[in-house]
């Protein structure tokens, strides 16, 4: 009743309204319009002629309707179907007035109907909104506005656009109409020839996806000058967006690369260096991505940040379990390798079946940052994923850290002293089942932190483990047994060649190609890339 | 107040696994042949619930034929030759009546030969590539005719798609539901250049590549979709993919055949607005039989979050079709309930009603959907009326001419319309 009560008084207060002005960016609009009302009771085959209606009826005044809009937030009151916008997510949802932005602390989910939104109309409502921010104050905002309107150049929008050419400041904003009018030239049949190839000509360097599909368009045209010039400006686009186009695949090499590396640097310790077969790896990576999940439920309110206080924790979760599983059965088990695989592969089933037990056989889920989630966007065909970005950096990072803590710490030293020969290091006094402890914790406490990373990447489910195991095994191997740089090289040799064969073969046959490649250098190089010598190696 | 329930709960589990094998021989046995562990635990285990749920609401209207239905739970453990062997221990050991079970297409492949052995009876529930019509099995998921055909469709007459990306797990219903829709798409005068066919493994993970090609795939100035049969697991990754890469549902469009709301709970789906799915079931379908039943679940289950999906409404008029065949044959005989399945009418949650067909393969309404930021779909649009369900594809040449029909005179899965004759293969 309070709220309905509020709504009346508001559309009382504002009748007698102002036309918004779009500089102070503050809109004021007539919340009684009968055109609004047709927002709650049209079909949503008709609405796209109500967009424009409302478009021609409130301009930029309706510019937060159009986004409530296209967000999927615009609800009415069933009561008395006046407009209402929905605020946060999930269970802690409430609604403001439309327009005014009153809150209706009052108003309850069942009593209100969302304005639906499909995929045709979500572009209309781009473009209606494109149209109005044609003339904002954002530089970056027009430019957007721009390109958006490329696929949807017509004779209204390049009036406008022309006038806006004379008046614009900003070079980039500038040369972005400029492509869009020249786009237009350029398809104009009512325009001369030479007109028309000028317009060509000054297309040829743009990498705009939609000046591409326009070229693609005139290569049929019945000019035949027209239809030449457009084939030559595209073989030019095409020849940069093929270079950038290896650009790219680099980077997905790379990324792939990061991945691996994080999964099996903490094998290249259990395995590479301790020498034991730990199938239960992939297991300490799943526990390090529910460790992830777990934080962030327990800080729902700060996901940003849930990212640093997860790192440590899943280095403390997956090495204590390493540990623990080092304690209670590997150091049993010294020395009997077949034992070994088969009772940590016995974990790694129990590890699993726990979890799901625990947490259900549902995947979880795991959000991302907002620092993580978009693209850095280089040029219109190269934009790089920001999530890939962080965790190819993070992954060298991790990778650095241990380098550096096996070289120069005392742990370090005796880490190798055992691993080389562990009855002289045993004589020395060096407490041989406590580094053993200490390593596995390690080497699990890294995988751990490499669930964090994959957490942002994949399924945050039981199967997490298994997907990686292999790989991480194959990584080890290719890379030399005991080698850490062989395991960084040999991640970033197989990421980079994947990638690369992927397009060709398609991912299935890819990753088959990659194994007999690494089953042929086994024939060939038994102990792998970067070979121990010395007396390491017996 | 949580303890409570939570030792209520305890206590009533404890008391129905004890009270199971304790029942007197007198009990119509089901059986339920669903995954409870292994990597289809995520999808089989929301089934055996259903079953189970649907057994208790059906002792509550006081059992079958006077006797109470007991449910056999065994684990296959997503396991392809463990589902025939537990289909064996079911039929002989147990001696159930009716077993409801399977997920993916391998593992009812696997039970078929023993179900047909032991002329058992069988109920799917889940969406599949279709080819097949076995006596002892009754299809209530939808065949490639209920769900891709009409997706393809809509994308074609609603959004204008011109250009195809036919993208799916490297397996046997993605296989044969992308041969199906290349030879329907070629039907209907698509060029061969504009289809790209693209096939990934079981839990692929990592996108980059193949989204970065489908990205330029779609930039040839005509209006591009993606028809997904990714299973799972996989789509997660998928749709973070193309969220990160930037195209949105209005540039490219996916239209997913397996991705419901069980999927999506587990996802954060800003990304995904907007992304399409074709199924004959939402729960956001407004009508009184669907409250009901996702009251019920809700209750069941003690999750007021839990979500319901399309399976589990095809184990619903599953069972329900079965509970009405058994009162009108008046026994369990295997023989009989089958001869009284084809034809048993039962209410859909969304509204109309499904009919068991002479192919065992039911008539249902299709709908496409649109994800929401809820992770509720919503609905788009959907066919006038109901489809039935095809066993045998009209557009590949190896089974344009076969039809299945369980009646007399024709009593055949396979039969050829044009020989005239049976092929003899069992299923």
């Amino acid at each position: 009743m309070n709220a309905i009560l509020t709504l009346c008084l508001l559309i009382g207060a504002l009748l007698p309204f102002s036309v918004a002005h779009a500089a102070t960016g503050e809109a004021t609009v007539q919340s009684g319009s009968p055109m609004l009302l047709e927002l709650t009771k049209t079909k949503l085959s008709k609405m796209p002629a109500v967009v424009e209606k409302l478009e021609a009826e409130g301009g930029d005044a309706y510019l937060p309707l159009f986004r409530t809009w296209l967000a999927g937030n615009l609800y009415y009151v069933k009561s008395n179907r006046s407009l209402v916008e929905k605020m946060g997510s999930g269970k802690q949802v409430t609604f403001q007035a439309m327009f005014s932005g009153d809150p209706m602390p009052d108003l309850k989910k069942k009593q209100v109907k969302k304005v639906k939104v499909n995929n045709k109309l979500r572009g209309k409502l781009r473009s209606v909104i494109a149209r109005i921010q044609l003339t904002s104050e954002d530089s970056s905002v027009r430019e957007a506005a721009v390109r958006e309107l490329l696929a949807k150049l017509d004779k209204n929008v390049i009036g406008i656009l022309e006038g806006l050419h004379v008046k614009e400041q900003n070079l980039d904003v500038k040369a972005m109409i400029a492509t869009a009018l020249s786009l237009y030239a350029a398809s104009d049949k009512s325009n001369s020839q030479s007109v028309r190839l000028s317009a060509i000509e000054d297309l040829s360097d743009s990498l705009e996806n939609d000046v591409r599909n326009g070229l693609t368009k005139l290569t049929n045209d019945s000019n035949k000058a027209v239809a030449a010039a457009a084939d030559e400006a595209l073989v030019s686009i095409n020849q940069r967006v093929e270079r950038y186009a290896l650009v790219d695949q680099l980077f997905f090499g790379l990324s792939l690369g990061s991945v691996l590396l994080l999964a099996s640097i903490g094998l290249a310790i259990t395995f590479g260096v301790m020498g034991v077969i730990n199938m239960a790896h992939g297991e300490m990576i799943m526990l390090g991505a529910y460790t992830t999940y777990v934080v962030q439920l327990m800080m729902p309110n700060h996901i940003d940040y849930s990212i640093w206080v997860a790192i440590p924790a899943a280095f403390l979760v997956s090495g204590l379990m390493g540990v623990l599983i080092e304690r209670l059965v590997i150091c049993r088990l010294h020395g009997r390798p077949l034992e070994t695989l088969l009772a940590t592969f016995g974990i790694s089933l129990i590890l699993q079946q726990l979890v799901r037990t625990i947490f259900s056989p549902l995947n979880r889920q795991v959000s991302t940052p907002t620092w993580m989630s978009g693209s850095l966007e280089i040029n219109p065909v190269l934009s790089l994923t920001l999530n890939r970005l962080y965790i190819l950096a993070f992954a060298l990072l991790v990778f650095m850290a241990l380098v550096l803590l096996l070289k120069k710490s005392s742990l370090g030293l005796n880490v190798r002293a055992v691993s080389q020969n562990r009855n002289m290091a045993k004589a020395m006094g060096v407490k041989t089942e406590w580094v053993d402890a200490m390593t596995f914790g390690l080497g699990s406490g890294i995988a751990g932190i490499a669930g964090v990373a994959l957490s942002q990447l994949t399924n945050v489910g039981p199967n997490l483990g298994q997907s990686y195991i292999i790989d991480s095994f194959m990584v080890v191997v290719f890379g030399g047994v005991g080698n850490l740089m062989g395991t960084l090289v040999a991640a970033f040799t197989l990421g980079i060649a994947n990638k690369f064969l992927e397009p060709t073969t398609g991912a299935v046959l890819a990753a088959i190609l990659v194994l007999v490649f690494i089953i042929l250098f086994i024939q060939k190089r038994p102990k792998g890339l970067f070979p121990q010598k010395g007396r390491a190696a017996e | 107040m949580k303890i409570k329930t939570l030792a209520s709960a305890i206590a009533l589990s404890g008391a129905t696994l004890i009270a199971l094998p304790s029942m007197a021989a007198d009990t119509i046995k089901v059986g339920v042949l669903h995954s409870l562990s292994g990597t289809m635990a995520i999808s089989e285990t929301t089934l055996k619930d259903t079953v189970l749920m649907m057994v208790e609401e059906q002792n509550k209207k006081g059992g079958l034929l006077g006797k109470k239905l007991e449910a056999v739970v065994v684990d296959p453990a997503s396991n392809w030759p463990l589902f025939a062997e537990k289909t064996r221990e079911l039929l002989t050991e147990e001696e159930v009546d009716v077993i409801f079970g399977c997920w993916t297409s391998v593992s009812r492949k696997s039970v078929l030969p023993v179900i047909e052995e032991l002329n058992g009876l069988m109920f799917y529930p889940v969406q599949y590539e279709g080819e097949e019509s076995s006596k002892n099995v009754f299809y209530t998921g939808a065949a490639p005719n209920q769900q891709a055909i009409p997706a393809v469709n809509y994308l074609k007459d609603e959004l204008g798609v011109e250009r195809w990306v036919l993208a799916g797990t490297d397996y046997v219903y993605p296989r044969t539901t992308n041969k199906i829709l290349e030879a329907y798409l070629k039907d209907m005068g698509v060029a061969e250049e504009d289809i790209m066919i693209n096939y990934t493994p079981f839990g692929h993970s990592d996108w980059q590549s193949i989204v970065s090609d489908i990205n330029k795939f779609g930039s040839a100035g005509k209006k591009t979709a993606v028809v997904s049969t990714i299973n799972g697991d996989a789509n997660v990754p998928f749709y973070k993919e193309l969220g990160n890469q930037g195209i949105s549902s209005e540039d490219i469009p996916v239209v997913a055949f397996s991705v419901g709301e069980e999927e999506l709970s587990g996802l954060d789906t800003t990304p995904l607005v907007g992304h399409l799915a074709a199924w004959n079931y939402f729960q956001s379908v407004e009508t009184e039989e669907n409250e009901e039943f996702i009251t019920q679940w809700k209750a069941f289950t003690k999750n007021p979050d839990r979500v319901t999906n399309d399976p589990m409404e095809a184990t619903f008029i599953g069972f329900n079709m079965w509970a009405n065949a058994v009162k009108d044959a008046g026994t369990t005989d295997v023989d009989a309930v089958e001869q009284a399945m084809i034809g048993q009418e039962t209410p859909n949650l969304t509204g109309g009603v499904a009919v068991m067909n002479k192919n065992h393969h039911l008539s249902k309404p299709v709908l496409i959907g649109e994800i929401q930021d809820d992770g509720q779909f919503e609905t788009v649009w959907e066919t006038d009326g109901v489809v039935a369900g095809d066993a045998w594809s009209d557009f590949l040449p190896g089974s344009k001419d076969l039809i299945a029909d369980w009646t007399d005179p024709v009593k055949c899965g396979n039969y050829n319309t044009e020989t005239k004759a049976c092929s003899g293969q069992n299923y």
